[in-house]
């Protein structure tokens, strides 16, 4: 049964974990990016719920390693990472705020929602440096898994779009 | 002291490993145009796929390495005879390999890749969609996720085809001989394995014959929009053995390359 303390840890935890970046993103933190899913306190410990954004997304690995790392510096000890398959991550979960921040670092945020057949067709996807609809698809494939690479005709900027997943 | 079960004929085992398997030959054969792609964007397409690939593979050689270290016992990772998702990807030989040939078939030209990489990712993507419903959580969650980035890789290879069939006269031609090429591989996709079969029943895997109607349509659909005809399978003899270990000539090749850092330097890591 958790404890009041328990839920205060956890709490504390869900603060520290708004501080870890996605190496590939540095304006995104873990949370903003919904890959943490759950925090678990009690006598034993602690046990973070984690879930791969892509299947082969390499930054997984470290963003383990930056949890694990922070939670020990905060003087954590018993830290279990466990990466959850299911639900399977989908850029619905990333916050609002975490959508403004690409858009700042000049990354076009997701469209639509992943249920709605849309996501594959195509969006309009806004040019973030000139805000222009007037953009063209060059590869669905871009930098990193989850992005897509974009031109704006207006401004001839090339750009990245995180993929709607 | 009792002897352990033979962990090497469980179903669910060899099931894993053919997914796991099939997943990293195809995701190694794709990253093979890294470097060498004919631009520079589908350079990048095609290794982000290749790393879509390898990431599944990842996902059911864990999922096997617990099942087999379970049933001897041991559960916490770190005993020398432990299976990992190293020691099954680096460490087993072509027999012990279940993947499907067409992954092992060199990529050829670009339009063989195409063509290969559209016929093998429609298969993924039914697959896929019947997995997600398995009586296996771990199994059903891989699928799940994994039909995400597949449903990405067959509109990109079904556009490549398209452009390739009904571009020129010799991409055009490109595309028709690779298809005769690869039409032999096909077949197998649709055949289950021994091990597939008894978790058939309890729904663990999927009865693959099940998936050929819906791939044959989709196929279909993109070789006629490609201006090509669909072959009709009965008058093609096809090539099997793939998931028992019975392999081309290609895997040796692959794997001398692949696992050799693996074999020379046991246990190295970065």
């Amino acid at each position: 049964m958790e404890s009041i303390q328990d839920n205060i840890t956890a709490a504390e935890i869900w603060k520290l974990m708004k501080n870890i970046n996605d190496p590939e993103i540095p304006v995104l933190s873990v949370t903003d990016l919904g890959i943490v899913r759950d925090i678990k306190c009690n006598d034993n410990g602690i046990e973070i719920f984690i879930t791969p954004t892509y299947s082969g997304c390499p930054a997984m690995d470290v963003i383990s390693m930056s949890i694990r790392m922070s939670l020990l510096h905060e003087g954590f000890t018993n830290i279990k990472i466990t990466r959850q398959l299911s639900p399977a991550w989908t850029t619905d979960w990333m916050s609002d705020e975490g959508k403004e921040k690409l858009k700042s670092y000049g990354i076009a945020p997701p469209e639509a929602k992943t249920f709605d057949k849309n996501y594959l067709e195509n969006l309009v996807i806004r040019c973030p440096l000139c805000h222009s609809g007037n953009t063209k698809l060059i590869s669905q494939f871009g930098s990193t898994a989850c992005k897509a690479l974009y031109q704006c005709k207006d401004c001839l900027e090339p750009f990245d779009y995180f993929k709607c997943h | 002291m009792t002897e352990s079960p033979n962990i090497s004929t469980y179903p669910l085992v060899n099931f894993c490993l053919h997914l796991a398997d099939t997943s990293l030959i195809m995701g190694h054969r794709l990253s093979e145009w890294t470097g060498h792609g004919p631009m520079l964007e589908q350079d990048i397409a095609i290794t982000n796929i290749a790393l879509d690939l390898i990431g599944q593979s990842r996902n059911f050689y864990q999922y096997a390495a617990r099942v087999i270290n379970a049933s001897k016992g041991s559960t916490n990772g770190q005993g020398i005879n432990e299976a990992s998702e190293d020691t099954l990807a680096y460490l087993r030989d072509a027999r012990e390999f279940r993947n499907l040939l067409i992954a092992e078939i060199p990529n050829g030209d670009w339009a063989k890749t195409m063509l290969k990489l559209f016929l093998f990712s429609t298969y993924q993507f039914f697959f896929y969609e019947r997995l997600a419903g398995s009586a296996d959580k771990q199994l059903a969650s891989i699928a799940e996720k994994s039909i995400k980035e597949v449903t990405y890789h067959v509109r990109w290879s079904s556009e490549w085809v398209i452009r390739l069939g009904d571009g020129t006269e010799e991409s055009n031609r490109r595309i028709k001989s690779a298809l005769e090429e690869l039409w032999p591989y096909t077949g197998e996709m649709f055949e289950p394995a021994a091990y597939e079969t008894p978790d058939t029943k309890k729904r663990v895997s999927i009865d693959v014959s099940e998936i050929k109607i819906s791939w044959q349509y989709k196929v279909k659909e993109v070789l006629e929009e490609a201006t090509m005809i669909y072959p009709e399978d009965k008058k093609t003899w096809m090539q099997s053995g793939g998931k028992d270990g019975i392999h081309s000539e290609h895997l040796g090749f692959i794997l001398a390359e692949m696992q050799f850092l693996q074999r020379a330097y046991p246990g190295c890591d970065w």
